[in-house]
């Protein structure tokens, strides 16, 4: 082959570099895409302060009450098809008893969510009523679920945002869990 | 039962594309008629048992089968029927599964439209468009499932559809795209074909220009229908906003028009022809690039899909396999190829150049502009920084500016070399259009801005000379010409709503109680009313607006409780001048709406121009040289 066909030919190739650049940056982009952090701002930050009615029994709540020991916080609705999924995520961690799990439930109708607690069973220690979403609206809610993990001095650890999976469970929280205590 | 064997139907056309692609290959390596029957046959089959896929799905979302996750994500009882059927392709799965039927039934088309093609094209071309949507398939089969259950803990009631997609324009616009996208898959089997074969010369030119201009016209009217959805339902009278997926179309539709181009050179002249493969393998690259970006979840935007890193990962693989084939393919075989280009003069071969060397530029800057957030992200470990309209508006419109100057010259061009002389009345054409854009504008709005006097003058001079040449030339014409011409006069259409749009719209906001009025552009917007009413699956407060004596607009405000979203709906006067727009904003406890009214000189022209480009498009690969030519190929290259 003579240099200016290997030449010619190597100026052929170019291209199949330029897509690699582009490709290169795309996973980057899936890579640093861990949509879970997105409002860093708030990990590490306190839990809001708040007021508001529990769900069974309508007795006044607030930030003051969760501190002590650390809390899996989980926001679910009725209306909320991929809480129901998650439903039994949820079940498997109040059972196994290494954390308490608080429920918020978020922009819901009372007699639907006690008629989903019923239905479904009931997991948490006690749930957090946000009829209007104010609560959601200060902890960066976007949608149901999202589920936080506050440690026992009241400090937000971690986000998730969708449904929590076994995999989220015992590959980012479990651990973090364990470095708190 | 059903949404079982939905999944079964995916599953089998899974099977037939592989089908398509082995015996496609084998028959086009072998020169074999009964392989390259065969793959035909079979992409028959992987066409009808995605449209039963498809159709299986479309029924779980009329009987309202919540059992199927995906049904009961983007569905609700009280969905209108026809909503409960686009809720189909509402989100990634349906979509995906849509985008496979799309790139099936293309199959199915060029096996039965394409038979005048040599054999060993015709194989290879099915087997390559096997290979892609065998890849698409397995995609969908595997990690994408949209018949996937959800059982036990069946809801009674699906969380219904995004408001924001309950919508007409919506129902249309991703079939639209995805016909689009996937069209250039078609062009990009060509090339592979092409480049395996060696016959890449001006036959080969004249078989994939149809193919290609039926997809860009598609991926024209899909994006003017999301830029039209955009403005009339967001509620902020915006229609462009260089949004990461917004671009993601227009990527392949920028490199599409240039590969239009490319490709009448390459037919006509025998000119670009490795320019034009690579092209073709180009586009449907950043066709796949766009399906990356709207469905990796590497984008918040609008109208992207939230899906999981892994599923982009698989995304990016076949991007990396499709592409990388198509270009390694390309390096080893095109540099032996032998363009023609013996004249460098002024003529028409050297405009078409101009042409894809400006869209090419485009094309980068656009990539450059949307890739360049996503690196900054993680080079700087998380930090955020957003790419504004300045960015791309202070590339893109001088560079369309640029354009539309070199394209009020194309049809005075002649091939091979065009003397001085037929340019002599391009002057006096540009000088008239100058006057009128100056003068124009200063009668009617009291005002002048120099990029809207250049958009206006360039889109005028582009008329002239098109119409002047068609005048000279009504009784020699052929479709062709026709076509380029009106495509033509829809790019400067388009270029001129554009131009006046952009600056003078009105928009004043405002404090409204019953009874009060605001005045915009000498019109009197008066609240006459808000009323609250009651439909199937939302409440509305309505706002009623006189309008000067002239007429009446309702602008809403809704809400869906399900979702528990808040959307507004904007009241539209559309004209063809100019569009009254009224937006119902939030209430006080004075009892005072927030309002904003708009006034939109010439939007209309936007998307009319686009869609007689789109239609142009097509009109132009209706020539029937394309099949009187065709004949006189086949006996060049006998079939068998």
């Amino acid at each position: 082959m003579t240099s200016k066909t290997l030449r010619l030919r190597l100026l052929f190739a170019l291209p199949i570099g330029g897509i690699g650049v582009v490709i290169f940056i795309l996973a980057l982009g899936l890579r640093g895409g861990d949509h879970n952090i997105h409002p860093s701002t708030l990990i590490a930050k306190p839990f809001p302060s708040f007021e508001a009615p529990k769900l069974l029994d309508n007795e006044i709540s607030d930030h003051e009450e969760l501190l002590g020991e650390s809390r899996l916080i989980n926001v679910w609705a009725s209306w909320c098809v991929a809480c129901r999924t998650e439903h039994r995520v949820i079940q498997d961690i109040a059972e196994s008893n290494l954390i308490s799990v608080v429920g918020i439930n978020y922009k819901d109708q009372r007699v639907d969510a006690l008629d989903w607690l019923t239905e479904l069973g009931n997991p948490y220690d006690y749930t957090i009523v946000d009829f209007d979403g104010s609560l959601g609206v200060d902890l960066g809610v976007y949608g149901a679920p999202e589920t936080f993990l506050v440690d026992s001095k009241g400090y937000i650890r971690y986000k998730h945002i969708g449904a929590l999976t076994d995999k989220v469970w015992e590959g980012e929280i479990l651990p973090l869990l364990e470095n708190l205590d | 039962m059903i949404p079982e064997l939905g999944h079964l139907l995916a599953i089998f056309g899974w099977t037939a594309a592989l089908g398509v692609l082995v015996s496609g290959f084998w028959g086009g390596c072998r020169h074999s008629e009964a392989w390259v029957a065969l793959s035909m046959r079979l992409a028959r089959l992987q066409f009808v048992v995605l449209a039963g896929s498809f159709v299986l799905l479309i029924v779980a979302f009329l009987h309202d089968d919540f059992s199927v996750l995906y049904v009961a994500n983007n569905s609700n009882q009280l969905l209108p029927w026809y909503y409960k059927i686009s809720a189909v392709w509402g989100a990634h799965e349906g979509s995906f599964l849509l985008w496979t039927l799309v790139a099936a039934t293309w199959t199915h088309l060029v096996a039965n439209r394409a038979q005048h093609i040599p054999l060993d094209i015709h194989g290879y071309v099915l087997g390559s468009l096997g290979f892609i949507n065998f890849l698409f398939l397995a995609f969908l089969v595997v990690a994408s499932n949209p018949f996937e259950r959800l059982v036990p803990n069946t809801p009674l009631n699906g969380v219904d559809l995004n408001p924001l997609l309950q919508d007409f324009a919506l129902i249309i616009h991703p079939p639209m795209l995805y016909i689009g996208y996937v069209g250039f898959a078609v062009a990009f089997s060509f090339g592979v074909a092409g480049l395996l074969s060696g016959k890449l010369d001006s036959a080969w030119a004249r078989w994939v220009r149809p193919w290609v201009n039926y997809a860009w016209a598609f991926l024209t009217v899909g994006i003017a229908l999301g830029s039209w959805w955009a403005y009339y339902e967001l509620g902020w009278g915006g229609w462009w906003f260089w949004d990461p997926v917004e671009n993601a179309s227009l990527l392949p539709w920028l490199a599409g028009a240039a590969l239009i181009h490319s490709l009448a050179a390459t037919e006509k002249r025998g000119a670009y022809k490795n320019w034009t493969v690579l092209l073709v393998i180009l586009t449907f690259s950043l066709s796949l690039v766009g399906a990356f970006l709207v469905r990796s979840g590497i984008l918040t935007s609008v109208h992207a899909f939230a899906v999981d890193a892994q599923r982009g990962l698989v995304l990016l693989g076949i991007l990396t396999v499709v592409s990388g084939a198509g270009l390694v393919l390309f390096a080893l075989r095109a540099s032996t190829l032998k363009s023609r280009l013996e004249y460098w003069g002024i003529s028409r071969e050297l405009l078409l150049l101009i042409n894809n060397l400006l869209l090419t530029i485009t094309v980068a800057t656009v990539l450059l502009g949307t890739l360049y957030p996503i690196g900054y992200e993680w080079f700087t470990d998380g930090e955020k920084i957003s790419i504004g309209s300045q960015y791309f508006n202070a590339f893109f419109i001088p560079i369309m500016l640029v354009l539309s100057f070199f394209l009020a010259l194309a049809p005075l061009s002649q091939w091979k070399t065009t003397p001085l002389k037929k340019f002599r009345w391009c002057l006096v054409f540009l000088g008239a259009a100058a006057i009128v854009a100056l003068i124009l504008p200063w009668v009617l709005a009291n005002t002048l801005y120099v990029g809207a006097t250049i958009g206006i003058a360039l889109g005028l001079f582009v008329l002239i000379t098109h119409a002047n040449s068609f005048i000279k030339q009504r009784k020699s014409l052929n479709l062709g010409f026709v076509g380029m011409c009106i495509a033509h006069v829809g790019f400067a259409i388009a270029l001129i709503g554009v131009a006046v749009t952009s600056v003078y719209s009105y928009s004043v906001d405002g404090r409204l109680a019953i009874g009060d009025s605001l005045e915009v552009n000498g019109r009197n917007y008066e609240l006459q009313s808000v009323q609250t009413i009651e439909s199937r699956n939302y409440l509305a407060e309505r706002a009623e607006f006189n309008v000067g004596n002239r007429t009446t607009l309702y602008p809403e405000r809704r809400f869906y409780p399900i979702r528990a979203m808040q959307t507004t709906e904007a009241a539209i006067r559309p004209e063809l001048f100019r569009d009254l727009y009224v937006t119902l904003g939030e209430p006080t406890d004075n009892g005072t709406w927030g309002v904003r009214v708009q006034e939109k000189p010439l939007i209309r022209w936007v998307w009319f121009g686009a869609l007689i480009m789109a239609i142009a498009a097509v009109l132009a690969c209706s020539d029937k040289r394309y099949r009187r030519l065709s004949k006189r190929d086949l006996s060049q290259y006998s079939r068998t």
